[in-house]
């Protein structure tokens, strides 16, 4: 098991290496001279090579990667080249709303999906599985921001239930804070539930037609305990996988439903710093989504592994 | 002597393709059984003949503004309403749908195009080349895709080309990992061992044996992105990254409609529900090929 999370771990780290690498290189390599955007006016070459000097952009691009890299192992991500404020603290001021927003998201998503993904594996080819199937479909297709529009049009335009937008700290006024965060967790939520009820469904069809839980059915047990206590244990295992799968999916999600209900989080941060083209913010929130996402399919690996020790023992064969 | 020789693989190839042929017409009998399958089909197709037709579709000019009719609510003359430059916004979700397959199609292509080519190497051969397609593809899989097709439209500056680059970029890691594993699949079976031994070329192997057994995932995959695709550009439009403006597209008319919710709602209304049911009938129709393709069904 140690070897299994020590060998997941290096290769985490080897592709860690190359998306920082591949960031850096896009962005030094494309188009675009950031340094014009961001000295506005002041346009004078003198400026402008000062500018370069300041933030070491005049340094071979090698060189630059190496600096920032051994900062940032450090912790220190480097100054906003259009605000001047540490990276890191805006980060560590940000990222907790959009864990929030997430984590609101994901108990949404896991508390829709569970419920109707068993629902319609159980009453397979009835009224709930068509209407469950027909919902799941709908929050596949449908676009996030629109959902967040239409949203915001009925529960704040309409009918003045709820704020449209901004954000007040749990530490604040937690009610206060979880009325501006439904919205955008259910409007965040809709395409992680249908993902996961699908794959329950499907997964859930899948076991209920094996063998043991026939001879659990066999030998009496009533249906309610061999969905819960026999199926669902092991339809579950491919759901842990998509969830985290669905993690990236997750952030990309936060970053539009940031911007349409204008929170302040790690998201909209990532957006302005593209739109900008500040190199220092771009790269640790590339850095930062990276290991997050990486951190998660790690976890989910482990997690896998000890749900099912089938995957373990295959992993060690043929390694 | 000759002859013969040359009439006989004619003749294998005959009845091949007429198994084929057979074979064909069972997935489409499976699929147009399945009735929600069947509408998404005929949704695509009012919705390609939309794109298609759209200069004679339209009632009106999309670009013509009009100051006498700034954002009026539907009449007999502008169906769905008028937008805040008092265009006609029946016209433009019309004109909305050419972007959309413009950019949904020819995006997975690029990804089609990029992908596949990738994940036959990588499986077929294995070894090093392997790794490093396969770490590649988990670094670009590690970056949330928006950020990735934002950040390529930033850099680019935003078009409708350019955001379709970058969807179709992002999208190639999915159908290198998905060629891999089917080609990982196929390659130790006997045919293709066979094929082998007999010594056909690596190039007639991915051609005749890998490629056609692969054929049935793919073709559902690349349905299926077609549908996150629509929402991809529509989503860079909306953020202001794709289509231009006056350029009508659905993303960005949504963009406007944000502005104005209160005064006309039925501008975020429309396009938002083209949308919804073009993507709709894109994720039904991969369904339906996904269990018509299905060869345990058979």
């Amino acid at each position: 098991m140690v070897q299994f999370i020590v060998r997941r771990l290096l290769i985490s780290l080897i592709v860690l290496v190359l998306i920082t690498l591949m960031v850096f290189a896009s962005q030094r390599l494309l188009p675009g001279d950031p340094v014009r955007v961001w000295a506005g006016e002041e346009q004078d070459p003198e400026s402008l090579a000062f500018f370069r000097h300041k933030y070491g952009l005049d340094q071979p691009i090698p060189v630059q990667y190496l600096t920032w890299l051994g900062l940032a192992v450090q912790g220190d991500l480097g100054r906003s080249i259009r605000t001047g404020i540490e990276v890191r603290d805006e980060i560590v001021r940000r990222l907790p709303i959009t864990l929030e927003l997430a984590f609101l998201a994901l108990l949404v998503a896991i508390g829709l999906a569970l419920p109707a993904g068993v629902l319609s594996a159980v009453r397979q080819n009835t009224v709930w599985d068509y209407v469950g199937n027909a919902l799941a479909l709908f929050g596949l297709s449908v676009p996030h921001f629109w959902l967040g529009i239409m949203l915001i049009l009925g529960f704040s335009v309409h009918w003045h239930w709820l704020p449209a937008s901004g954000y007040v700290s749990p530490f604040e006024n937690l009610a206060e804070n979880l009325r501006r965060m439904i919205m955008p967790a259910f409007v965040l939520g809709t395409g992680l539930t249908a993902v996961l009820m699908r794959q329950l469904r499907s997964s859930l069809l899948g076991v209920l037609q094996s063998d043991y839980v026939r001879t659990a059915r066999a030998k009496g047990l009533s249906e309610r305990p061999v969905v819960s206590k026999h199926a669902l244990r092991n339809a579950l295992i491919p759901v842990v996988t998509v969830l985290g799968l669905q993690a990236g999916a997750l952030f990309g999600g936060a970053i539009i439903t940031e911007q349409v209900f204008v929170i302040p989080g790690f998201g909209k941060y990532s957006l302005d710093g593209v739109f900008s083209r500040d190199y220092a913010q771009v790269q640790a929130v590339v850095l930062i989504t990276a290991v997050g996402y990486l951190l998660v399919n790690l976890l989910v690996d482990i997690a896998y592994s000890l749900i099912n020790p089938r995957i373990r023992l295959e992993g060690a064969e043929t390694e | 002597m000759r002859s013969t020789a040359a009439s006989a693989p004619r003749a294998s190839v005959s009845t091949e393709s007429l198994s084929r042929w057979r074979r064909g017409r069972r997935v489409l009998r499976r699929f147009t059984r399945r009735r929600p399958a069947l509408i998404g089909a005929v949704i695509i197709v009012v919705f390609v003949t939309t794109a298609l037709f759209a200069p004679w579709l339209a009632p009106s000019n999309p670009q013509a503004t009009n100051w006498s009719k700034i954002r009026k609510p539907a009449d007999a003359h502008n169906w769905l309403g008028t937008d805040d430059l008092g265009r006609d916004v029946l016209s433009r979700v019309i004109w909305g749908a050419q972007v959309s397959i413009l950019a949904g199609v020819l995006s997975v292509l690029l990804a089609v195009v990029v992908g596949v080519p990738l994940g036959l190497v990588s499986g077929y051969y294995r070894g090093r080349l392997d790794q490093v397609i396969m770490r590649l593809t988990d670094a670009l899989l590690a970056f949330p895709f928006l950020i990735l097709a934002i950040a390529f439209a930033v850099a680019l500056g935003p078009s409708l080309a350019n955001a379709t680059c970058a969807i179709g970029l992002a999208a190639v890691p999915g159908f290198v990992r998905l060629t891999r594993g089917q080609v990982l699949a196929v390659r130790e079976e006997d045919y293709v061992q066979g094929a082998r031994a007999l010594g056909a070329s690596d190039l007639r192997i991915f051609w005749r044996y890998i490629l056609p057994n692969s054929f049935a995932p793919l073709l559902v995959q690349a349905t299926v992105n077609i549908a996150g695709a629509i929402i991809a550009e529509s989503t860079l439009s909306f953020l202001g990254l794709g289509v231009q403006p006056p350029t009508p597209s659905w993303g960005s008319m949504l963009n406007v409609a944000q502005g104005f919710l209160s005064q006309a709602p039925w501008m975020a209304w429309w396009p938002g529900l083209a949308i919804v049911v073009t993507v709709l009938a894109f994720n039904v129709v991969g369904d339906g090929l996904h269990d018509a393709l299905d060869p345990k069904q058979y």
